[in-house]
């Protein structure tokens, strides 16, 4: 009998030790190794609400039934940015039909968006003939809510539309026109009834909101309330989701945490960024911006290192598809946020895919394809002994 | 009113005339021994209670277990679950006309849903003729799945969320089985209603086969009014065991409505095979199921619902201990370990040529113990390694099971 007690006991005993062991049941992983989770500092009401965003962001997958498409790029919002971070060559998105700031020709043709997939019985849509158009792969949504409540004067401080400053950067803001539904951030500056874009490759999203309504509305053929237009049949159809979950969507985009810097105290690391700043990649990668107040506590009056200062650069002619949005021409981007370059891999299939249309394969080309405002930082950084570009590299995977 | 009156009180007589049975007069019904058992036979191979010389038999299982388990570090916390109850009812309606019924409350009584219900008429053993609600017999799982029956709480991947076991629908068809010495061959065949567009168009966000168990009208009408046909021929000797080679295939798009042709006929083929076997001399229970799924995807939709699937388990059974245990006569001791694998979109990206991932990896040791044959007690670790379809670090799951599982 004694035995069989002891027995017993060792096995409750091993369960019990094993049911403590990261080892056995699998570990959380650091803070600073994944890009999703929220903002320190939100109430537990804001909690529950980050939670239902996180719902509508990543389970919501639609289907026929409940609105998809039925013209589509995909069927949720997860499917193009796995665990919040960048996306894979196959959800990029295609749009087309701009060349300058006249707007869209091709709207009555399907543009700006090319919708390429389609439910069964449904052909998706094809580029028209004489459309130019680029390809754009999904961004990271970390961090945006830091973005977002940048104020419009600080990006108006750090444009030089007119580089009178004769460093060869000439970053300038694109000015938008804006949908009925959005309501201004504190201020919000106006120009000529156009406002400051800051999302988007193109820099042609005013704020979040609009951001979430169009995706909704043009990679998934989901109408609202917001953007009520049926990307299929150019109609106005009832909404097929709720308010609720759109606002939802879009305070989890607000509230997702900035990613955290790796090794950021590393020797290496910290050379490597010095190298960065020397050879001029910091005057459109911006490494530190603040936030002004905002509707959110956590968020108001932060400074954090985003690594991008919003603005529209020309990238040369390598980087120029002959397509644009609003204000900017074909040539300029908006300077993408660097940070969590380094845990790009983790969402895009274990390799990296960069620049707007994915088409660099490794951060060494990524900064070769660089063209126009950026070239002499590139001259600068193939200048570089192999040790120093290593170093910059490394710099760059620490983000 | 007299006529309501009266059939109340008969119905509280029969309710109150079963309360006080004798319980000497219910009696085992010995499970089907007559010739070598196959996966098809699971059905009857069931230990059922009869009631006196009634023709009607009752039976059924239970399980219930315990979990506590971590993804990537998070859990949901401990968690006991009442997976399933299932009922049977099976009766002997006249020399060699059967009925059988396999009711199964599921998740409490979330899920609740007829898995078996038809009559087999028995013109020869090479020859049954079988109609109602039955189980496709894709695999073996499918038809010989009852809880009791493994030592893993956890049904296979593969099984439940590849192939759509339990999967039953309603049709007719045939099968049969030839002895010769040591060897039993035996086939089945049967048209029934099929499955829908859901397995493409699922909130899975995958090709999903089991999405189809979710129209309830399935049991009433097809869906697009293309019959499923599913076939298996399975081969067993005495000394080396069971192979089994299965086939189910069909249209599974609405192509028309109302007389207009809305898309192609767009066809899912599923083929299995399965084996089992018992080694000599260790008594080494194997048994293993492999699944490969084609299905006919539009161009125009998104890769991620796979075209091609493919999966199975491989469960290695081995006895440590027989002999009386705790006051139980024949308890035996058992370590086990399932192998899964399923690859829900096996294929390459347009965009980049490289691997479509989505798949999962999983091995699940295990400690059973049966106090009888018909009742088991187990204790599994599961340890799940899942890719999302582009390939990322794997979610890693695992964690501990422990329940019981046994007839009744």
């Amino acid at each position: 009998m004694t035995k069989k007690w002891v027995v017993m006991g060792s096995l409750v005993t091993i369960i019990l030790a094993a049911l403590a062991c990261d080892k056995v049941l699998t570990k959380q992983p650091a803070n600073d190794a994944i890009l999703d989770g929220p903002v320190e500092g939100l109430t537990g009401e804001q909690h529950q609400i980050f939670l239902r965003g996180d719902v509508a962001f990543n389970d919501d997958v639609f289907t026929a039934a409940n609105g998809l498409g039925p013209l589509f790029v995909s069927t949720s919002c997860g499917s193009c940015h796995a665990g919040d971070g960048k996306g894979h060559p196959f959800t990029t998105l295609t749009r087309f039909g701009q060349t300058d700031s006249t707007g869209n020709h091709f709207k009555d043709q399907g543009g700006p968006q090319l919708q390429n997939r389609a439910i069964p019985s449904f052909m998706p849509e094809q580029i028209p003939v004489g459309a130019t158009f680029s390809k754009f792969t999904p961004p990271a949504n970390t961090g945006l809510g830091f973005l977002d409540a940048v104020p419009d004067n600080t990006l108006l401080s750090m444009a030089d539309p007119n580089d009178a400053d004769g460093d060869g950067i000439s970053g300038r803001v694109n000015w938008i026109t804006l949908p009925s539904y959005i309501t201004y951030r504190p201020g919000t500056v106006e120009h000529n009834n156009r406002y400051i874009g800051r999302f988007g490759k193109k820099a042609a999203v005013y704020d979040l909101m609009q951001q979430t309504a169009n995706a909704y509305n043009q990679d998934m053929g989901i109408c609202s309330y917001y953007e009520p237009y049926d990307s299929y049949t150019h109609e106005v159809v009832d909404p097929e989701v709720t308010n609720q979950k759109v606002l939802d969507l879009v305070f989890y985009l607000r509230t997702l945490k900035a990613p955290v810097q790796r090794n950021q105290n590393n020797g290496d690391v910290m050379s490597g960024k010095q190298l960065f700043i020397n050879i001029g990649c910091a005057k459109c990668h911006t490494p530190e911006l603040k936030t002004g107040t905002y509707a959110i506590a956590a968020l108001a009056n932060k400074t954090f290192q985003p690594y991008t200062d919003l603005l529209l650069h020309d990238m040369g002619s390598g980087l120029n598809d002959g397509y644009t949005e609003g204000s900017a021409l074909p040539a300029e981007w908006r300077t993408p946020p660097l940070w969590g370059l380094g845990l790009s891999k983790n969402s895009q299939g274990q390799q990296y895919f960069l620049l707007h249309d994915g088409r660099a394969t490794s951060i060494e080309q990524a900064i070769t394809l660089h063209g126009g405002e950026g070239q002499t930082s590139n001259t600068r950084f193939q200048q570089l002994s192999a040790a120093d570009r290593s170093l910059l590299i490394k710099f760059l995977e620490s983000l | 009113m007299k006529k309501y009156f009266t059939l109340l009180v008969a119905l509280y007589t029969a309710s109150a005339s079963v309360a006080q049975i004798d319980p000497t007069l219910l009696r085992r019904t010995p499970k089907d021994t007559g010739g070598v058992q196959m996966n098809m036979d699971a059905v009857y191979n069931r230990p059922f209670l009869q009631l006196g010389k009634l023709p009607v038999a009752l039976g059924g299982y239970v399980e219930a277990n315990y979990q506590y388990l971590k993804t990537n570090g998070i859990s949901e916390g401990h968690q006991f679950q009442m997976r399933r109850m299932t009922l049977f009812v099976s009766s002997s309606i006249y020399k060699r006309i059967k009925f059988l019924s396999e009711i199964e409350f599921e998740d409490g009584a979330k899920e609740i849903s007829i898995e078996f219900a038809s009559v087999d008429f028995e013109l020869s053993p090479l020859l049954n003729f079988r109609g109602g609600v039955i189980m496709n017999p894709i695999g073996a799982f499918n038809q010989n799945h009852d809880g009791p029956k493994w030592e893993f709480i956890d049904r296979p991947i593969s099984a439940t969320q590849m192939l759509p076991a339990t999967w039953s629908n309603v049709g007719f068809g045939v099968f049969g089985k030839k002895y010769s010495k040591d060897w039993v061959y035996a086939y089945e065949a049967y048209f029934t209603n099929g499955f829908d567009d859901k397995i493409i168009d699922n909130k899975t966000g995958k090709t999903f086969l089991p999405a189809s168990k979710e129209n309830p009208d399935r049991f009433e009408e097809s869906f697009n009014g293309s019959p499923l046909f599913t076939g298996k021929v399975a081969v067993k000797n005495r000394k080396i065991g069971e192979l089994g080679l299965s086939y189910m295939g069909g249209v599974y798009n609405k192509y028309q409505e109302d007389g207009l042709v809305i898309d192609k006929k767009r066809r899912v083929n599923v083929v299995a095979v399965d084996f089992n076997t018992t080694l000599p001399k260790m008594n080494t229970y194997i048994n293993g199921e492999w699944a490969w799924v084609h299905v006919d995807v539009p161009d125009t939709y998104t890769e991620q619902f796979g075209r091609k699937q493919q999966g199975g388990f491989v469960d290695i059974v081995q006895p440590v201990l027989k002999k009386p245990m705790m006051g139980f006569e024949n308890a035996m001791l058992n370590l086990a370990v399932r192998l899964e694998y399923v690859d829900w979109n096996k294929g390459t990206f347009k965009s980049t040529g490289g691997n479509i991932s989505d798949d999962v990896y999983a091995i699940v040791p295990a400690i059973s113990w049966r106090p009888t044959s018909q009742t088991v007690i187990r204790l599994n670790y599961r340890r799940n390694q899942q890719q999302d379809i582009l390939g990322n670090p794997p979610a890693t799951t695992a964690g501990f099971q422990f329940g019981f599982s046994t007839y009744f």
